[in-house]
């Protein structure tokens, strides 16, 4: 194949786009991508602070990448996640990339924060391991961008990551989320007059316009060692379920997701409410963080809170119990 | 040629030549869930492969996102 802009030796097909690319014209083109995706969709201006949430594969490290190559103030977060090798060898590919490119990288860990990692989480909620990380790093991920004074959180989701949740939410009629499914999200502020603040800083994914595969061959090209071992704890995952049987019509109908995707969010997104019709919005009793209302009890606690108050207490039942068998 | 896979990690030996995309086909892997390197370089699925080959088929895909 040949490179469709100089027409030399080609090093990535991108079938969606009936074209293939050499090395410098596919960094080019990913870029450039990335760049529409941040003024179409007005995600952030050129003096923002951002936060880039770093996991220490191909999306995060390759947009981080991006953003500073672009000249944005892109600061990076990693999550020490407590998922023994797997984020130990994820931790150094983060911090290594951040050294090499001479860029700030905060990092913070569940386990110094919180007192759990996931696998603990899971063993002690009986959350499937994916829901309770999701849920952690949703919280973690915003309360660093408010406390360290970020305008926007950036994430790594790509197209497929993307495709893949609306494909999920759309099979269960999901409403709800199909209404918070954005390529960026404006920040929320709870209360009013004096009490207003920011609850939830404002997210940007501009990553939605480059294919998980495109992010990979970004990656390899400019030499960014990602981890790209899975996670351990993946292990059937629906997400992933879901990109493979994605993956199979993309293979025989080539621009199958980004139809799905872009169809979506230019001619049905806007048909589902961002909130709920009835549903109230409030401050979490505990943390303050955005919370819905489900009844007129006067106390009323995030997810976030609810999940740790649960894993505190079984922690607690427990070691009760251990003492007592010693005894 | 060698073929190192990911994911559980292991290494397949393959007779060659072919095309990149014969080598996925004969493995029942499908091309858009997968980048293949030889040498540091990315091949597009028409180059062709010899016996002495090594290259590495990687997993694009990841899951967990919640």
């Amino acid at each position: 194949m040949k490179c469709k802009v100089c027409r030399e030796h080609a090093v990535v097909d991108v079938r969606r786009h009936n074209a293939a690319f050499c090395s410098d014209h596919f960094i080019a083109h990913v870029r450039k991508q990335v760049e529409r995706a941040i003024k179409d969709f007005k995600m952030f201006r050129g003096d923002d602070r951002l936060l880039v949430a770093i996991s220490g594969g191909k999306d995060s490290l390759a947009i981080w990448d991006i953003l500073l190559d672009l000249d944005y103030d892109a600061t990076g977060f990693y999550l020490d996640l407590g998922i023994g090798g797997y984020s130990t060898r994820s931790k150094e590919a983060a911090l290594a990339f951040a050294a090499r490119k001479n860029a700030k990288l905060i990092v913070r860990s569940l386990s110094e924060e919180h007192g759990y990692t996931i696998p603990e989480l899971a063993r002690l909620t009986g959350r499937v391991p994916c829901s309770g990380c999701g849920l952690n790093k949703r919280y973690e991920f915003n309360r660093a961008a408010l406390e360290e004074g970020f305008e926007v959180l950036v994430t790594g989701h790509n197209l497929d990551d993307e495709v893949a949740t609306l494909f999920g939410n759309t099979l269960h009629w999901h409403i709800d989320m199909l209404g918070r499914q954005a390529p960026v999200l404006d920040e929320r502020i709870l209360g009013t007059g004096d009490d207003a603040h920011t609850a939830l800083v404002r997210k940007a994914k501009p990553l939605i316009r480059v294919a998980e595969r495109e992010t990979a061959a970004y990656a390899v090209l400019k030499g960014i060692d990602y981890i790209v071992e899975e996670c351990p704890m993946v292990e059937g995952n629906t997400q992933h379920r879901y990109k493979e049987a994605l993956t199979l019509l993309e293979e025989s109908s080539p621009g199958t997701k980004q139809q799905f995707l872009f169809g979506f969010l230019e001619r049905a997104a806007g048909r589902f409410p961002e909130v709920e019709d009835g549903v109230e919005i409030v401050a979490c009793s505990n943390c303050g963080s955005p919370t819905v209302r489900w009844d007129e009890s006067a106390e009323v606690h995030c997810s976030f809170c609810k999940t740790k108050a649960l894993a505190a207490k079984r922690k607690h039942e427990g070691s009760m119990e251990r003492g007592g068998k010693r005894s | 040629m060698k073929v190192r896979l990911r994911n559980p990690e292991r290494v397949v030996d393959v007779p060659g030549p072919k095309t990149v995309l014969a080598l996925l086909h004969e493995l029942d892997i499908v091309p858009e869930a997968v980048l293949v390197i030889r040498d540091s370089t990315l091949l597009t699925r028409d180059e062709s492969l010899d016996d002495g080959d090594e290259v590495e088929v990687r997993p694009v895909l990841s899951g967990g996102r919640e």
